[in-house]
């Protein structure tokens, strides 16, 4: 978006280190930013930093992870999903009612709209459509299907998700586990496989891609299903952590997906995504939203307006990083 | 008939032809009953999306990445600044209004000094943004209880002949906006700006002060919607806006602008967002439940969207 300083190809083995140490700082980034919330509640609220603390603050950390990261797979892909947060909705509603009262059917419905999402994905490419207006019309089909699955809040999760969520590990709590979890699974999936490679190259450079002979369509349905499949867990995810679902319980998701990709040091265009800094991405957003500010006694007036600084700063400090990258 | 072909072949006439068929599928089910009334509703409707759909489009045009997620605080911050301003008297209509502007020209000016100063990708930016407005916004109208000045809320709701008289307003303001757009100089940079920005950049287009200038004109119509809207809806409101963010990008893109930018399209807005207000109006007229309504407006987004292609990667 901004100009971008023309390379001249040649760095002195000096200028490459501070680069390299740049870089690595840029890649500590979202782990400092995550530790000075942290730092921020401790100082603030030391009886905080607990296991019963962690596991209450942390609660709503899991669906936002699983959800930024199924923002982080299409992102890949240099797509932007602006459906997530509805879709998060609209798997919760299923998850509340027909998973738990025919869970043969809900298990259909549940893998038919991670097909429906293959489909977009397959959709976007054939027909070169701007991902932002095809997700923002899916944004209104799923909120619309969630109403229709469940008009009114209630429903209620399954038995067997309620104890998934609510799971009580020895010595470190749930959210931490399940963060590491996710971040180890999809840093190896992504990362550190051949595919992984491709997937992300499809956004680096398509047409080289192209060329190499590998199949934009396929590496776009794959993006799009693993968004699919990321977001229905993040879907499961939340009600099992409220119990009950609402057709506009994951409405929020969309933006702070976003956000925590970002956060994370993802970029929108260039298949440059971090798994790992997603995740905590995310963890800094769930933390930040509202732990810190009801200990810093912002009134709820002003709580959103925090959030918005927050992010404005953890991203200028960002970019104080990168720009020594150059 | 080559210039039936012609017309064909420019983006924005499908949706005015949406438009026109989801007028006419509502007229079949009525049976001809408020045909009249409900292109007169839809045009009154209309403008509040075309006014922030121009903003919008402008900086989508910018390019890649570019967009203002900030409206609808805007317009919500707006509003109630408006009111605030008026005060309820007659007098102080143009001040409000000038006052209304101003506040959305400085959210606009705030996006753009985030976007530059701190170089955060223009989404994040006005999302950030837009938290804090809200909070401002909160914090500022609440319980604003002040009703429009009867002057302006006559004014926003005044018909001529069945035409709303803003509708008529837009309409110049767009005429404005096109010639703005492809015959002026800002115009010019803005689509060269989203073509290539390094290339406009080293043709002398002063690219800082155009994007500038772009986010403060979107910020500055969000801000003129807040006040008309408030107007028209007797009373500003915190979620007065809300609605205008998907609005004004929806509109931009079935009307035809590309969201690569470069290329942007005034009449479409237009089209566009007749089509929307007339669906709506279509789908109630028809009697469905909120959640089906939903679900067909989104389809039907997605099936226009689909039906009108992308154009190919330029690449």
């Amino acid at each position: 978006m901004s100009a971008t300083p023309i390379d001249t190809g040649f760095k002195g083995s000096a200028a490459r280190n501070a680069a390299a140490r740049a870089r690595l700082l840029r890649g500590l980034l979202p782990a400092l930013s995550l530790a000075l919330v942290l730092l921020a509640i401790a100082w603030l609220n030391p009886r905080a930093i607990s296991y019963f603390g962690f596991s209450l603050m942390l609660n709503l950390a899991i669906p936002i992870a699983l959800a930024t990261i199924a923002q982080m797979f299409v992102i890949s892909g240099n797509e932007l999903d602006l459906s997530i947060g509805t879709f998060v909705g609209f798997v919760g509603c299923v998850t509340a009612t027909w998973l738990k009262d025919a869970p043969l059917v809900g298990v259909a419905i549940l893998a038919g709209s991670i097909g429906i999402y293959a489909l977009l994905g397959a959709l976007i490419h054939l027909r070169n459509l701007p991902s932002i207006v095809v997700t923002l019309g899916m944004s209104f089909v799923w909120q619309g299907l969630a109403i229709l699955v469940l008009p009114k809040p209630g429903g209620k999760a399954p038995d067997w998700l309620l104890a998934i969520m609510s799971f009580k590990p020895l010595f470190i709590p749930f959210p931490i586990i399940a963060a590491l979890l996710i971040a180890a699974v999809v840093h190896f999936g992504l990362m550190r496989t051949s595919y992984g490679v491709i997937l992300r190259g499809s956004g680096g450079n398509p047409a080289a891609l192209r060329r190499a002979g590998w199949s934009l369509l396929k590496t776009k349905i794959v993006l799009f299903a693993l968004a699919g499949l990321f977001g229905v867990l993040s879907g499961m995810a939340l009600i099992g952590i409220t119990t009950s679902a609402d057709a506009n319980i994951g409405n929020g998701y969309t933006l702070l997906a976003i956000a925590g990709v970002i956060l994370g040091g993802g970029e929108f265009v260039g298949g440059r995504v971090s798994p790992i800094g997603a995740v905590i991405g995310a963890l800094t957003l769930a933390l930040a939203a509202s732990p810190l500010l009801t200990f810093m006694h912002i009134p709820p007036d002003w709580q959103v307006a925090a959030n918005g600084a927050i992010l404005i700063i953890v991203l200028a400090a960002r970019v104080l990083i990168s720009r020594r990258e150059r | 008939m080559a210039s039936l072909k012609t017309l064909l072949a420019r983006p924005w006439i499908w949706s005015f032809v949406g438009a026109l068929l989801v007028w006419l599928a509502t007229i079949a089910f009525t049976g001809g009953y408020g045909a009249g009334g409900m292109v007169t509703a839809a045009l009154s409707l209309a403008v509040f999306t075309v006014i922030v759909g121009v903003g919008q489009m402008f900086v989508i045009t910018l390019g890649p990445g570019n967009v203002d997620l900030s409206l609808p605080a805007n317009i919500g911050l707006a509003s109630a600044v408006a009111m605030k301003v008026m005060g309820g008297s007659d007098s102080m209509i143009v001040i409000g209004l000038l006052a209304a502007l101003a506040c959305g020209a400085a959210i606009g000016a705030i996006n753009y000094l985030l976007i530059w100063a701190l170089r955060i990708p223009p989404i994040i930016a006005t999302l950030s943004a837009s938290f804090i407005i809200q909070s401002v916004d909160i914090s500022y109208g609440r319980g604003l209880q002040i009703k429009p000045p009867p002057g302006f809320a006559d004014f926003t709701n005044w018909q001529v002949l069945g035409i709303p008289v803003l509708a008529i307003l837009t309409v110049l303001f767009t005429v404005g906006a096109a010639i703005a757009l492809q015959r002026m100089i800002y115009g010019r940079s803005v689509l060269a700006i989203g073509q290539n920005i390094r290339a406009a950049w080293l043709a002398g287009v002063n690219v800082g002060r155009i994007r500038f200038l772009t986010y403060t004109l979107s910020g500055a119509l969000g801000g003129l919607d807040g006040a008309l809207l408030a107007g028209y809806f007797r009373g500003a409101n915190v979620d007065i806006g809300n609605e205008y963010l998907l609005a004004s990008i929806a509109v931009v893109v079935i009307g035809g602008t590309s969201v690569a930018g470069g290329k942007a399209n005034v009449p479409g807005v237009w089209g566009a967002a007749l089509f929307l207000v007339l669906l709506l109006t279509m789908l109630n007229t028809f009697g469905v439940s909120a959640g089906v309504r939903l679900l067909l407006t989104g389809l039907i987004i997605v099936g226009v969207i689909t039906a009108a292609g992308g154009e190919k990667a330029v690449r």
